[in-house]
């Protein structure tokens, strides 16, 4: 079985539809309640962050297993400006955008897994795994 | 798309069923405020039973939305708040300060009663 799904992001609608399709999955892998919540709002707090700081960029998500644990993995990419201090946008209560993001430090606790890659002028991946309890 | 709000007597009710977008979040919090000054409403029940995610950009809306009827003298309840959706704006890190709240839309209309005075 292979379950997974990849949302454009370039509008507000984007979003909804990144974390409708999240909860589809979620919901399809057996998460619970409280677990589906948490990956659709990390969902949607990833997929504001490519509309508000990079404009476009794409939302994947899929199932992935690791040593007989299923899982749920999000890939947050875009082609935008980048981050530059990484260690500065883990910190809570950062913000550049005057407050309109909870900020990655608040997706990264939604979440078990997260990793930030991203490259001044190129882009920014950030992937993030929630596995089934 | 409008999220409808009803009148009754001196308050107006609110039941969010959809999966709000940011505009239709926008949207809502315009009529709601032009809607307290259409009717001089004195009391708001947002209940938000059907919603089942809340992400920061809600959570600042609609704590706006409670902020702004409380600068034009009405008072903001929000009810209906799921386990789910709890739990989720804590781990984020959202405390929703300051914004009063209550278990449905019941409790919620006693709350505005008892705040102002019957």
């Amino acid at each position: 079985m292979n379950i997974q799904s990849c949302v454009e992001v370039r509008n507000e609608w984007d979003i909804v539809k990144a974390r409708q399709s999240g909860r589809n999955i979620a919901k399809e892998l057996g998460f619970g309640t409280v677990d589906q919540a948490r990956i659709t709002t990390a969902i949607s707090e990833l997929a504001r962050n490519i509309y508000l700081y990079a404009g476009s960029g794409e939302v994947a998500i899929e199932r992935v297993e690791n040593g007989g644990k299923l899982g749920l993995k999000i890939e947050a990419s875009d082609s935008g400006p980048g981050i530059k201090d990484i260690r500065k946008v883990m910190e809570d209560g950062f913000t550049t955008s005057g407050g309109l993001g909870a900020g990655l430090p608040g997706v990264k606790r939604l979440m078990d897994e997260f990793t930030i890659d991203s490259k001044e002028n190129e882009g920014t991946v950030i992937t993030s795994i929630k596995w089934l309890r | 798309m409008r999220i409808p709000i009803l009148k009754l007597n001196q308050y107006l009710l609110i039941t969010i069923q959809v999966d709000l977008d940011d505009k239709t979040a926008l949207q809502f919090q315009e009529d709601l405020l032009g809607k307290i000054h259409e009717t001089g409403a004195k009391g708001v029940v947002i209940d938000l039973t059907s919603v089942d995610m809340i992400d920061s950009f809600i959570a600042k809306v609609l704590g706006d939305v409670v902020r702004m009827s409380n600068l034009m003298g009405a008072k903001v309840v929000l009810t209906g708040i799921q386990p789910a959706v709890a739990i989720t704006l804590i781990d984020l890190g959202i405390m929703m300060k300051n914004v009063p709240t209550a278990l449905d839309l019941e409790q919620g209309l006693e709350k505005l009663q008892q705040e102002l005075g019957g």
